[in-house]
């Protein structure tokens, strides 16, 4: 762990005004919800019915008495009034929580894509599970989506959202403690779902594992960040809402919304990890994937759209190249997205009328992913001599063409013919990497790359040439990645359908399995890469950070941007 | 006045965008899901699904906690070459009441929707412990922990309870046996075998795991994998009445 000195910095030594010093509400109601949130988990912890419960009450008992620390620590080196939300008429933007989500956000997607590496390697050589429950792929395999999708995927929209609010609403982020539990609560989350999952906590619904307790706390610090990011839009200097930070809300409203309705779960104790879910069967089944295409749409999709459409313009120095064309991709993305989750379960025991609504709305969504698509790529409009000389920029833009890539086979995708054949398969594993390493990965390093030394007050990047190998070790990692899941899924997709002249299947089950083994050291190798990338990357921010030269704030008068 | 000033709007006022996203989003939704809760053809009339025993109901949950789903389906689609390698395609009504269901997503291992019956339980045994025993080829990871952890027959009514709340219609016969239930289905010399069988429609009994004592965890499991897709007698299937 890095020191408190890398994320918290004195704010400007003002001449301090002669107040009483006295706590906040904030800080001390929260002070007491956590001593007695302590007092409760040693309970709790005591009395659990099963091991993992009773390790997660300790680590909340711990949690909670840190943050009593945290907040007493914190009252007690802060001068008497709270930072001011303007300084000479400038916002005073608070940068701690971002530069710890960003940090954390680098932390997490190594993480992420270690143990994908792992799980990649143990399909290729089984031996690697070593017959142990807890590093076994069915265990891993929820640790590594979960991680790069909800630890590095959801730092990088928290690290974002917080900044772009701020900057395009020139107002400080709303809130004093609050924006503080939202980063530190959020990763509590995922601490707590990841060793669950390890430990076999789980709830079996893809992307949606982690169990009741986890999911209560997620609902309070996700309530927590909507009130912070719509706070500071209420506190805005600008008549207008900034193109981003619709796509921002619209990513947060729709997670809550989903969220709750996939989780209804009841406990089974309240002192046990284990609950049952409200729906049953079918229902269960809309439900799950109503919610796990939407978390693809609203957290993978809506929230990196606004990463795109804040950092593409402001990297590129030009303005977005339409705004008509964004309201259109706004509204009718997010409606359309929603209606597209039955294409998980074609041909399954849902019904015809559900399978072909989603079909249907499925290729519909082609055409705003595609106006998104080109309203990010014509930004770059009189300015596309700037891929060459800035890999930054460059990774903006490959990301968004990944975006316009996965975005055409996903709809094609979902037409019930081609699903036939690509459900069950690995292709869906190929499309999905095209668009996490290439789509969400792509534009979150770009944004990190972007934001780090923009938080941090940095003139530049350490190194500009690391970025290129970064980028090129990445996208090779990413061919390798999404061409030998597409030559496996197809190839498994057909053996699994052939037959003999004399009307045998011709293949059994296990010879489709023996297939698939140089592809998965392929693929294992095309991981590899994208995590040397992002090893890459990690250095590089740290050294950006660690000797980067300070940027000198220019005072310029703002106009509002009207 | 034209379009791009009247949506103005929600550019100047967080709270009306915030209503409109929600307004928007749940059209979708609400189509498709509500209608699944009440349309009386999305459910099959089928005879014989009945809840899980306690035994299957501790072995399915070892099934979720492993993450077994993550790479068996149990989920035959309608399509010639499934049907023919798994059996009948999957029905709506055989997994009303899964909470959760577990359909899958991917087939890295063969479907297991109606795995039940197909091999004997000495393979399972072994090719749980060890599949490349079995399966030179497989890729599946081996699971010898399952023997040596016993199953808890006190808390598994605490389980059947919260089921029968969300909607599994467990009896209280069924509820107030459940622990004698779990050892019963597990020991064919168990006095309470025939009590059991009685409350269970098609449940076998047999010591799954060739080991005597209470039952362990490798005993649930392959008894929730034996039940898989035998509770619904095709021959007695009305195809076509249930048609949709």
């Amino acid at each position: 762990m890095v020191s408190g000195g890398v994320f918290f910095q004195r704010e400007s030594a003002m001449p301090q005004p002669s107040i009483s010093k006295s706590m906040t509400i904030g800080e001390s109601g929260l002070a007491v919800v956590f001593a007695v949130t302590a007092f409760l988990c040693v309970i709790a912890s005591a009395k659990a019915l099963d091991a993992p419960f009773a390790f997660h009450a300790g680590l909340s008992a711990a949690a909670s008495l840190a943050a009593v620390f945290f907040i007493f620590n914190r009252y007690y080196d802060r001068p008497a009034a709270l930072p001011p939300a303007e300084i000479n008429g400038r916002p005073n933007y608070n940068m701690g929580p971002i530069k710890f989500s960003s940090f954390m956000a680098v932390f997490w997607g190594i993480a992420g894509f270690l143990v994908g590496l792992i799980i990649a390697s143990q399909l290729a050589w089984p031996a690697l599970n070593f017959d142990l429950p807890w590093i076994q792929f069915g265990r891993l395999r929820p640790l590594h989506t979960s991680a790069v999708i909800f630890a590095f995927g959801g730092n990088v929209l928290i690290a974002t959202s917080f900044y772009v609010v701020q900057k395009s609403c020139r107002a400080r982020l709303a809130g004093d403690i609050a924006p503080w539990f939202v980063v530190l609560g959020y990763n509590y989350f995922i601490l707590i779902a990841g060793t669950g999952y390890l430990l076999g906590v789980t709830q079996s619904k893809e992307y949606a594992e982690p169990e009741w307790y986890a999911d209560l706390w997620l609902t309070i610090v996700w309530v927590t960040y909507l009130l912070v990011f719509l706070g500071t839009i209420l506190k805005r200097k600008e008549p207008h809402i900034f193109v981003a930070n619709w796509f921002y809300l619209a990513f947060i409203v729709t997670i809550a919304v989903l969220h709750l309705g996939n989780n209804p779960a009841l406990p089974v104790s309240f002192l046990g990890s284990k609950s049952y879910i409200a729906w049953g069967g079918i229902q269960d089944a809309m439900f799950q994937w109503w919610y796990g295409h939407n978390a693809v749409g609203f957290f993978l999709t809506a929230g990196f759209l606004a990463i795109m459409y804040y950092f593409i313009p402001k990297r590129a120095e030009r303005p977005i190249y339409s705004y008509r064309l964004s309201i259109i991709h706004f509204w009718a993305l997010i409606f359309l997205y929603i209606w597209a989750g039955p294409h998980h379960l074609h041909y399954t025991a849902l019904p015809d009328w559900t399978q072909t609504l989603g079909m249907t709305f499925s290729i519909m969504l082609w055409m705003p992913s595609w106006g998104g698509m080109i309203n990010g790529l014509m930004t770059l409009s009189g300015a596309w001599d700037k891929l060459r000389t800035d890999p930054v920029l460059r990774m903006l833009v490959v990301s968004v063409a990944f975006y316009g890539m996965s975005t055409f086979e996903g709809p094609m995708m979902s037409i019930k013919v081609v699903n036939s054949l690509s459900h069950y398969t690995d292709w869906t594993i190929g499309h999905v990497h095209s668009g996490a390493l290439g789509w969400v990965g792509f534009v979150s390093f770009g944004a990190l790359y972007c934001l780090v030394p923009w938080a941090w007050n940095r003139k530049g990047l350490y190194s500009l040439k690391l970025v290129n190998w970064h980028f090129w070790i990445a996208t090779l990692g990413i061919v390798l990645y999404i061409s030998a899941m597409w030559v496996s899924g197809i190839l498994q997709g057909l053996m699994w359908r052939a037959y003999t002249s004399l009307g045998f299947l011709e293949y059994s089950f296990i010879e489709t399995v023996e297939a698939m083994h140089p592809f998965y050291i392929i693929r294992a190798a095309g991981g590899a890469l994208f995590l040397i990338g992002a090893l890459i990357m990690a250095y590089n921010l740290w050294m950006t950070v660690r000797v980067g030269e300070q940027e000198v704030q220019m005072p310029v008068a703002l106009q509002p941007a009207e | 006045m034209s379009f791009w000033t009247r949506h103005q709007v929600f550019e100047k006022n967080s709270i009306i965008l915030v209503v409109g996203i929600l307004l928007v989003i749940a059209i979708g939704g609400l189509v498709e899901i509500t209608p699944l809760f009440y349309l009386k053809s999305t459910i099959e009339v089928v005879d014989g699904v009945r809840p899980y025993t306690p035994l299957e109901l501790a072995g399915r949950n070892i099934y979720v906690r492993e993450g077994c789903y993550l790479c068996h389906s149990q989920m035959i689609r309608p399509l010639r070459d499934e049907v023919e390698r798994y059996g009948h395609f999957s029905l709506a009504a055989e997994s009303m009441f899964d909470h959760p269901f577990q359909w899958g997503s991917k087939r890295t291992g063969p479907d297991l929707a109606r795995v039940g019956a197909k091999y004997s339980d000495d393979w399972h045994v072994t090719h749980l412990t060890n599949p490349r025993a079995i399966v030179p080829q497989s890729v599946m990871p081996g699971y010898p922990f399952l023997s040596s952890t016993e199953v808890d027959p006190e808390t598994i009514a605490d389980h059947m309870r919260t089921l029968r709340t969300v909607g599994v219609p467990y009896t209280d016969d069924q509820i107030a046996n459940a622990a004698a239930d779990m050892k019963a289905q597990a020991d064919p010399d168990n006095a309470g075998a025939d009590a059991f069988t009685k409350r269970y429609a098609k449940a076998v009994v047999r010591n799954f795991d060739g080991k005597t004592g209470t039952p362990t965890e490798m005993d649930a499991l392959i008894a929730y994998l034996q039940m898989l897709g035998t509770l619904v007698d095709f021959k007695l299937y009305n195809e076509k009445a249930n048609l949709r």
